[in-house]
């Protein structure tokens, strides 16, 4: 296959509503770039992410996914990010022991003061991903392509 | 065990006996609910009783009176974890342990048979018991067993998954891909599965987005597969029902299990259903817990 | 009556597939189905039942019917093309060559189901008569001959080393015609001797004394009633094994899924043993397991009789017998709610 370069990773990120999507918005209005293809879905905690959103956006097409939060002890509601923690540690070892690639997902802790860790955070992210390509092994091939 | 049970029918301390009932063939035992005496007569616990029927007594709660059940020694680590989720009141409930010598399985029993092959008692069994987790009764109110039934034998049962963390993903996922691609989403593994218990699954619920009867594609495969192990990871006795009952023989275990394994690995050795009282590892915390970032740092091949 | 040695037969699997599609018991991962054959494949033509019944060649478990593209506010209507693979299924046992007739009077009824019809004409079906029943078959109750298959275009009998080949349709003729430089011309004396054999075997399987009485519509009323029914649907765990396995059952949904651009619309297979079947926007009609269960032996052994001039919509292949969880199956309701002739 020729290499697309027209090609960009889509990715989403979850942010919790108390910190990380205040982080977003710190990095937004420092004026900090990240790419436009990282869509954020704000969440009002992280451990309201629940295995099937992450797949669900792989199914629809997202080539990454990454779920932020508040750090560790720092939650809204005192400990939603533990068991958020927990979850995404099993759920990414079982995507690893399907054989389906291992890096298109992340879990990354960032407070509302953090707009440049935001940034930077999705600039790797994104990079990372670039780096994987196109993610075929978890998508639903309905949702990518024009119905024939 | 038939006598025991018309004793405590007839006295009155139990109104029915949950158990497994004769069929045309030695294999084909149904469980069934036992009313009389005379009911019982049908009352089978044999090479095949390989059924868990602790998930019958979610059922049974909502009867008048108490059930007497009969539990292996695993069965019994389901309703403990029935119980823990209350989902089973143990008032009405009495246990009776029966000894296991580990539970034949007919389609190798035919196989070896037509082949005219002589095999060990363990080549026959259920996978579930060649892997056997111990004879202790978690729960009981008796005990019926024998010297016979006491004896181990379990391998390691972490042995498989172990096999598989050691290939590389590209051996790992054509392993899963012809495996689930033989899945006809009967659904006979969730609902067998004393861990499953919703009222109302989210496969079944059409508003969900994600319900499906068919599997229209691998990502649908395995979305269903990884949903319903996750869904029971931490609670998951590791009783092997769904790979038991799968009419395609698909090793579902091996989900479930590498679950079993990560956390025994990551947040230390749990075995579901051994407490009542304990929260189990997907509900519970520590400040220090691993990031994430472990599974990728782990190492394996590339 | 035609016949080939059974060490020609890849000359024979070969001289169809230069021509068609040919399907065959192919065993793949430890199960024996229906797949397409190449050489090199592992066919197991004797098999006494595939694990899945072949209805899938004719009535997919998955089957695309029309899709719409949607782009701002105009849609596309891309029609579902029928399926044009001309094939021959060859194997087929007499119990699920049967289903096919069951199965057509469904599909083939006004209205015409086009996919399945298109299908049904492009297919061409071999049966296989059987030699070595196994414990879990019942035909014979429902009047089929497992000996001489009598649905299917053609009939095939393997008896010792030699396969005896007999057309029986117009379409089994002319499938003939094409292969028979392979065959040499034979009497039928060897089949007749098989099919007594045979005949012998089925009738001392543990099965054959079922008996059909009183399942039929006059006693309808009276079956449904019957308090049995509670106990015998008590451990059905609700899952739908029986209902994908069964080479009979025809019931299917219609989803559309949603592409995000567009909507993919599918038939499925469905199952009456499923909590949601038949949901309607009131909820549902059968909102027992008892009832969903009650459902499925109902309409094998008394609705589409009723409809369908007492021919029964189970063919007695056993294949819920074997596979059934927990165990239950149509043998032990007819057992329990019906006589047993001996």
């Amino acid at each position: 296959m020729p290499m697309n370069t027209e090609w960009k990773p889509k990715i989403v990120a979850f942010c919790c509503n108390w910190c990380s999507y205040a982080g977003a918005d710190l990095a937004g209005s420092s004026r900090l770039a990240y790419p436009a293809d990282v869509k954020i879905v704000r969440v009002p905690c992280s451990c309201r992410v629940n295995p099937l959103f992450i797949l669900r956006a792989f199914e629809r097409g997202a080539d990454g996914v990454i779920l932020c939060g508040c750090h560790p002890g720092d939650c809204h509601y005192t400990s939603g990010n533990y068991y958020a923690r927990r979850r995404m540690t099993m759920l990414f070892s079982m995507l690893d022991y399907m054989g389906v690639d291992k890096g298109r997902t992340r879990v990354e802790w960032v407070s509302a003061a953090e707009g440049p860790k935001f940034a930077a955070t999705m600039n790797d992210f994104v990079k990372t991903i670039t780096e994987l390509g196109e993610n075929v092994k978890l998508g639903d091939l309905r949702c990518k392509e024009s119905l024939k | 065990m038939t006598a025991r049970a018309a004793a405590l029918l007839a006295d009155g301390t139990v109104q029915r006996v949950l158990g497994w009932e004769k069929g045309d063939f030695d294999y084909d035992l149904t469980p069934a609910f036992f009313e009389t005496a005379d009911e019982l007569k049908n009352l089978v616990y044999g090479d095949y009783s390989g059924a868990n029927l602790s998930k019958y007594l979610i059922k049974a709660g909502k009867k008048e009176g108490k059930t007497l059940v009969f539990l292996k020694p695993c069965d019994t680590l389901s309703m403990n974890q029935l119980m823990a989720e209350h989902r089973v009141d143990r008032e009405k409930v009495y246990v009776i342990g029966v000894g296991c010598k580990g539970m034949l399985d007919h389609e190798k029993v035919e196989a070896a048979a037509a082949k005219g092959e002589k095999k060990e008692r363990l080549e026959l069994m259920l996978g579930k018991c060649q892997d056997c987790k111990g004879k202790t009764f978690a729960v009981s109110d008796e005990v019926i067993d024998d010297e016979e039934s006491r004896v181990e034998f379990g391998g390691n049962r972490f042995s498989k998954v172990a096999e598989l963390e050691a290939m590389t993903p590209e051996e790992r996922f054509a392993f899963w891909q012809s495996q689930l691609s033989k899945c006809i989403r009967c659904n006979a593994c969730r609902n067998v599965c004393p861990a499953c218990s919703c009222n109302k699954c989210v496969f079944d619920n059409a508003a969900s987005g994600v319900s499906a009867k068919v599997n229209a594609n691998e990502f649908e495969e395995r979305m269903f597969h990884i949903i319903r192990a996750f869904h029971v990871a931490g609670r998951c006795t590791d009783c092997g029902e769904c790979s038991r009952v799968c009419p395609q023989n698909i090793p579902l275990h091996l989900l479930n299990r590498k679950f079993i394994k990560d956390i025994d690995e990551i947040y230390g050795d749990y075995q579901a259903g051994e407490s009542v009282n304990e929260r189990h590892p997907l509900i519970n915390y520590t400040k220090t817990d691993a990031e994430p970032s472990i599974v990728y740092e782990r190492g394996g091949r590339e | 009556m035609l016949k080939l040695n059974m060490s020609k037969i890849e000359a024979l699997y070969k001289a169809l597939a230069a021509q068609q599609s040919l399907y065959l018991p192919i065993e793949k991962n430890d199960k024996v189905d229906y797949w397409r054959w190449a050489e090199g494949e592992d066919v197991r033509l004797t098999v006494q039942n595939t694990n899945k019944s072949p209805k899938n060649l004719f009535f997919p478990q998955l089957e695309n019917m029309v899709a719409f593209n949607v782009e701002g506010k105009s849609i596309e209507i891309i029609e579902q093309e029928l399926s044009k693979e001309k094939f021959v299924l060859m194997g087929v046992r007499a119990c699920d060559a049967r289903a096919f007739a069951v199965l057509d009077r469904v599909f083939l009824a006004e209205p015409v189901d086009s996919f399945y019809a298109a299908r049904r004409e492009n297919g061409t079906i071999v049966t296989l008569a059987c030699s070595a029943p196994a414990k879990s078959c019942f035909c014979s109750v429902f009047g089929i001959d497992a000996a001489n298959p009598a649905d299917g275009d053609v009939t095939a009998w393997i008896v010792n080393d030699e396969m005896y080949w007999l057309p029986r349709t117009e379409k089994g003729e002319r499938l003939t015609e094409s292969v028979k430089e392979l065959f040499t011309e034979t009497d039928d004396a060897a089949v007749k001797a098989e099919q007594d054999r045979v005949k012998k075997e089925i009738e001392a399987l543990p099965f054959s004394g079922l008996s059909l009485e009183g399942f039929d519509g006059e006693h309808m009323k009276e079956i449904f009633a019957r308090p049995e029914w509670e106990s015998l649907s008590e451990a059905c765990l609700g899952c739908g094994t029986c209902t994908f396995t069964c080479p009979t059952c025809q019931c299917y949904d219609i989803r559309d899924y949603d592409t995000g651009h567009g909507v993919q619309r599918y038939r499925c297979w469905d199952s009456c043993m499923y909590s949601d079947f038949t949901m309607m926007a009131a909820a549902t009609n059968r909102p027992t397991q008892m009832q969903r269960f009650r459902q499925r032996f109902m309409h094998k052994l008394v609705y589409y009789p009723m409809n369908n001039d007492g021919l029964y919509s189970c063919v007695g292949c056993g294949r819920c017998v074997q596979k059934c969880p927990i165990h239950m199956n149509i043998v032990k309701v007819m057992k329990t709610l019906g006589g047993q002739k001996k």
